[in-house]
């Protein structure tokens, strides 16, 4: 079944890079120190290469959400609000313990139906919340002249970095799980050619 | 595309400052120090002092030509201009002009060798008395002798080029005014590196354009804004308030981890007299978070154990998760 069209997977591609870039060069700035100027990569060059994959994500959004909005894509992300919580449930309870029972998956991947309820709400979670909000945070870090320069009290770029720092905490969690909940295919590495190829093979679970 | 609606609310507060926040950026304004003083203060010498400030209060003085036999008009030397309302703001406000110049200036034409006149130095008055003790102005005087400034005595320099006697005023740090503390501060140094009529009195170097010298700074209006010029430029000293060993370029600060860092090298210059003030939400030098924010210095112990705890519990599930896989392909095969 060919679920991934190239635009996808070529975002997806650029995506993952990108977040590796900004997670590692995130960490580096945050936990620096004074003695040792090379945290994993050193602060100078860790908020240049920072910048330059943050525009380049953006940008990369834009492009991932003009493109759901253009295509059929978007219609995967799309929640309905009637049994969602229950079928989010059912889900979960397969990942906990009906996987282990050797039951089906309760929702087949189908040309209609891409992401099973669980990946549709932290799909839509990380990229109609998370991404957004740290995208702006972002814009008020790189252009710190245009936040607001006091709040209660305190420096508006405080706020705006918590939420930052937060948003991408919370991705990298997104992402950590992500990557692990791929490897459940019919075989661990399935999903990740699948990603590559663009064709989803049916007789697999999928993350 | 309901959610689009929310995202414009973060947009619009952060945009909401956006006006007032450029204007602030180089926004120097040595002149604009308050001047409620001014209003309260009345010297006890400012008849005396009129007789000096008639002329050179303002750009333009006027005097009887006796030879000419008329009044004459002329443009003051801007050099020689004292503002009142600066001077009577200033820390040396109580005293008469003729307390540091020769009361021969009381004579008009002044005479011409008046212009020779030994000038005082800070120390002259304030070193050795036991008044000033409190501001080591012996210990800020052999500062300066090391610093790169004392080299160019011989071309003229002095404590006056960057202080002023007749309007420099200590500004006082505190979390209400610490941005106009930096600009006045700043504006200091700029009024020689940033402006080639008084630089080249002292060098005989080529003009030098301090926005290009800082390129390499990321985001340098914030920076230029936030921090002053003596935090990378000055050899830290702990027991003056402010240092005035001023390094030679090639020893200015330049690596980012000195300010940008748990141990932030700003604690013990920009906030030195505001670190004592604890504050107890974690944020480590937190008293830098009430005027401005210092990525890398400012984090957050309870975030940091927060996402620690997150992080090893989704590696632990994740790690159950395997282990379970592991036993069920097992039973399977």
């Amino acid at each position: 079944m060919y679920l991934y069209p190239k635009w996808i997977r070529l975002w997806h591609v650029i995506n993952a890079v990108l977040f590796l870039i900004l997670i590692i060069t995130g960490i580096s700035m945050q936990y620096t120190d004074k003695e040792n100027a090379s945290y994993i990569v050193g602060f100078a060059k860790a908020i240049k290469y920072h910048n330059y994959a943050a525009i380049i994500l953006t940008i990369n959004f834009i492009i991932f959400v003009t493109g759901n909005l253009l295509t059929k894509n978007g219609r995967y992300y799309k929640i309905s609000k009637e049994n969602f919580l229950n079928e989010l449930i059912t889900q979960l309870k397969y990942y906990s313990f009906g996987m282990f029972k050797g039951e089906k998956h309760p929702f087949p991947v189908t040309e209609d139906r891409k992401f099973n309820p669980l990946q549709k709400l932290t799909y839509v979670l990380a990229l109609y919340v998370a991404v957004p909000l740290l995208i702006i945070s972002g814009v008020g870090l790189l252009f710190p002249e245009i936040t607001v320069s006091k709040f209660f009290g305190v420096s508006g770029l405080i706020y705006t970095d918590i939420l930052h720092i937060s948003m991408g905490f919370f991705l990298s969690i997104f992402m950590l799980i992500h990557i692990y909940t791929c490897t459940l295919g019919a075989k661990p590495t399935s999903l990740f050619w699948g990603m590559i190829s663009g064709y989803h093979r049916d007789d697999e679970h999928h993350s | 595309m309901k959610i689009f609606r929310f995202l414009i609310i973060p947009i619009l507060v952060l945009f909401s400052n956006t006006s007032a926040s450029h204007a602030e950026v180089f926004g120097i304004k040595l002149n604009n120090q308050s001047d409620t003083d001014t209003n309260t203060f009345v010297s006890p010498f400012k008849e005396d002092n009129e007789r000096c400030f008639k002329c050179h209060g303002q750009s333009k003085y006027e005097y009887t030509n006796e030879t000419l036999g008329r009044q004459v008009k002329e443009l003051m030397y801007s050099e020689r201009i004292v503002k009142r309302e600066l001077y009577y703001n200033s820390n040396h406000k109580k005293f008469s002009c003729t307390d540091c110049h020769s009361a021969e200036y009381l004579k008009f034409p002044h005479a011409g060798e008046l212009r020779m006149e030994q000038k005082y130095n800070c120390i002259d008055c304030h070193g050795g008395d036991e008044k000033f003790a409190q501001y080591h102005f012996e210990e800020i005087d052999a500062e300066y002798q090391k610093s790169i400034h004392f080299k160019l005595e011989g071309e003229g320099f002095s404590c006056w080029k960057c202080h002023d006697p007749h309007s420099y005023k200590i500004s006082v740090r505190n979390q209400d005014n610490l941005k106009e503390t930096i600009a006045y501060d700043n504006a200091i140094c700029l009024n020689c590196h940033s402006n080639f009529d008084h630089f080249q009195l002292l060098t005989d170097k080529e003009e030098i354009s301090l926005i290009q010298k800082h390129d390499w700074l990321p985001n340098q209006a914030t920076h230029f804004k936030s921090v002053r010029c003596i935090e990378c430029h000055t050899k830290i000293n702990d027991s003056i308030k402010i240092s005035h060993l001023i390094l030679p370029k090639e020893e200015a600060v330049k690596r980012c981890n000195e300010c940008h860092s748990q141990n932030s090298i700003l604690m013990a210059s920009l906030y030195k007299f505001e670190s004592k003030a604890q504050r107890r939400d974690g944020f480590f030098n937190g008293i830098i978070l009430n005027e401005s924010y210092v990525i890398g210095a400012n984090r957050n112990e309870y975030l940091n154990l927060l996402s620690l705890i997150i992080f090893v519990g989704v590696a632990g599930v994740i790690g159950i998760h395997i282990l379970l896989r592991i036993r069920e392909k097992n039973k399977t095969y």
